[in-house]
């Protein structure tokens, strides 16, 4: 299994290969993954005060579909607000870059790494959890 | 430069001087050598008792005692289930190790299944067992010790000569897997006390499809129950017609490697260690995995903290390696191997073997140094671990987030 074109393209012309300082306010900063997996992805967003994703950086340990995912995950996101990026389903990760079945799960970890970030922002900006749709018994 | 091959334990070329060797059995020379009553049986027969002298006098054995197989998978499973079938009223009990092949990891598990008990020795964290580990072993009805010579990922090479003596004290009977060893390291059956000894073509420059199983006749005369029944060639322990093309091939590669041998294991080791030089001056945070003393000339296996293997082997594509990343296995798990020496997981992912061989050259070391050191750079760049440890932050200490 040869690597795919646009997996070899992300290793050789990383795109938003970084870091930011994860202790301001409107920065999000999700770590997925562990060591002994072989697998870690940091990602980080910038939001505005629109809740818009105006930067987002990654840094991964990892295969070359990992690292492929995660950098595809950075330059998806950037631009959405932080309610649409947590629409990224892993699925489109896969078609984006034809990983074969045995990589899915490094575009699943993408998108975790995703969510994770846009729940660190949150929680930073006191947005509570999005309501569950139940309705009170009485009302 | 045009590609690099540096996985030679995987699999090596032909020699040229093998296959020129080869080709007659496929054309002019076709006969069967099982075919006793005409010129084309008589030639292929006596290629092939040719042949098996050129591979006996490797490692100091009579070409009576060589049995052609398919290569070492089939010569693991004949040697260890052949004698656990044949000795099983003399015992059940066997000795191997944990981090041997999967070809004889598998044999032994499944005896397992059918009333055998095996005891899986711990190598310590250079891959080496030692004689105390065998002999503590060792009970009253230990039928078999199966130790690999050399280890394929990490080359280190076992105590062979002193557990060899031990067998021959405690008479029981001795198998290795030579597989890597054969042909690289001086390997002789009488004064390490060898009884079974497996061997592949395809890991000595020869063809894929071959190999041979050594099978002592005397002091003591093994014996053992064929996998394979149809006929009794090769003395009743391995039926069907002969590969004479690839047995010719076999004999030709093992000649050509005990000549070569003596120049060729000094000029590998010396590319080996200018690999290992060159990439401990120009990295940090490297170790290299194995033993530095007992060790494959042409083996070396190297852990680069904070990058993983896989994608690693995709930065400097153009040079063949093997890693011990769970990401190059189908089964998603990383080198059994390398967690038998104890290595934490995070280095067995970042782990790569690089096995030179004799077509391997100088400007070939020079050049992976350099894409290594290159792609490990790069690859730190991007990784959040290096990214922690650079800032003084245990990453032993850390809580990871599963998922």
């Amino acid at each position: 299994m040869a690597y795919s074109d646009k997996v070899v393209d992300h290793y050789q012309n990383p795109r938003n290969v970084g870091s930011m300082d994860a202790a301001l306010k409107n920065v999000g900063t999700g770590i997925v993954g562990a060591p002994e997996c072989g697998d870690v992805m940091k990602l980080q967003i910038k939001v505005d005060e629109n809740d818009r994703i105006v930067d987002a950086k990654f840094k991964t340990f990892g295969c070359g579909s990992a690292i492929a995912s995660s950098s595809l995950a950075t330059e998806w996101v950037k631009g959405r607000t932080l309610d649409e990026a947590s629409q990224l389903k892993n699925t489109e990760i896969v078609t984006e870059l034809a990983l074969p079945p045995v990589k899915i799960h490094c575009s699943v970890l993408a998108e975790d790494a995703v969510r994770a970030a846009i729940a660190d922002v949150k929680k930073k900006r006191g947005h509570t959890q999005p309501a569950a749709t139940t309705v009170a018994a009485n009302s | 430069m045009k590609s690099v091959y540096l996985d030679n334990n995987a699999t090596t070329p032909v020699d040229p001087r093998v296959l020129d060797a080869m080709l007659p059995y496929f054309r002019e020379n076709f006969g069967n050598a099982a075919s006793r009553n005409h010129r084309y049986g008589w030639v292929a027969e006596e290629a092939v008792d040719n042949a098996r002298e050129q591979v006996a006098k490797v490692i100091n054995a009579s070409s009576k005692e060589i049995i052609w197989t398919s290569g070492s998978t089939e010569g693991n499973n004949t040697a260890i289930l052949g004698v656990a079938r044949m000795y099983a009223d003399k015992g059940k009990h066997l000795i191997t190790c944990r981090i041997e092949h999967k070809a004889v990891i598998d044999p032994c598990k499944f005896l397992e299944t059918q009333g055998y008990e095996v005891t899986w020795l711990e190598p310590d964290p250079t891959g080496r067992v030692s004689l105390e580990q065998v002999k503590q072993a060792m009970r009253d009805d230990t039928i078999l010790v199966s130790l690999m010579f050399a280890n394929n990922e990490v080359g280190t090479i076992h105590p062979i000569p002193e557990i060899g003596a031990l067998c021959k004290q405690r008479e029981i009977i001795f198998h290795t897997d030579a597989t890597q060893a054969f042909g690289k390291v001086p390997i002789d059956v009488e004064a390490m006390g060898i009884d079974l000894l497996s061997l592949s073509a395809h890991k000595i420059y020869g063809p894929k499809g071959v190999g041979a199983l050594y099978v002592r006749r005397k002091k003591p005369r093994v014996r053992l129950q064929p996998l394979i029944h149809g006929g009794g060639h090769e003395r009743g322990m391995r039926s069907g017609t002969l590969n004479v093309p690839g047995i010719v091939g076999c004999g030709a590669a093992a000649e050509v490697a005990m000549n070569e041998m003596p120049t060729e294991s000094v000029r590998i080791a010396g590319l080996r260690d200018r690999m290992w030089a060159g990439l401990s001056e120009h990295l940090t945070e490297i170790s290299r995995n194995g033993n530095p003393q007992h060790c494959l000339p042409n083996t070396l296996n190297v852990s680069f903290l904070y990058v993983e293997g896989e994608s690693l082997m995709m930065g400097f594509s153009d040079i063949a390696v093997s890693s011990g990343s769970a990401c190059t296995s189908a089964s998603l798990e990383p080198s059994y191997v390398l967690k038998g020496l104890g290595l934490g997981d995070d280095l067995a992912h970042s782990s790569i073997r690089f096995s030179l061989g004799r077509f391997t050259t100088e400007e070939e070391i020079d050049y992976t140094i350099k894409e290594v050191v290159k792609a490990v750079n790069h690859l730190r760049n991007m990784s959040p671990l290096y990214e922690m440890a650079q800032q003084g932050i245990d990453l032993s200490k850390v809580v990871w987030q599963h998922h």
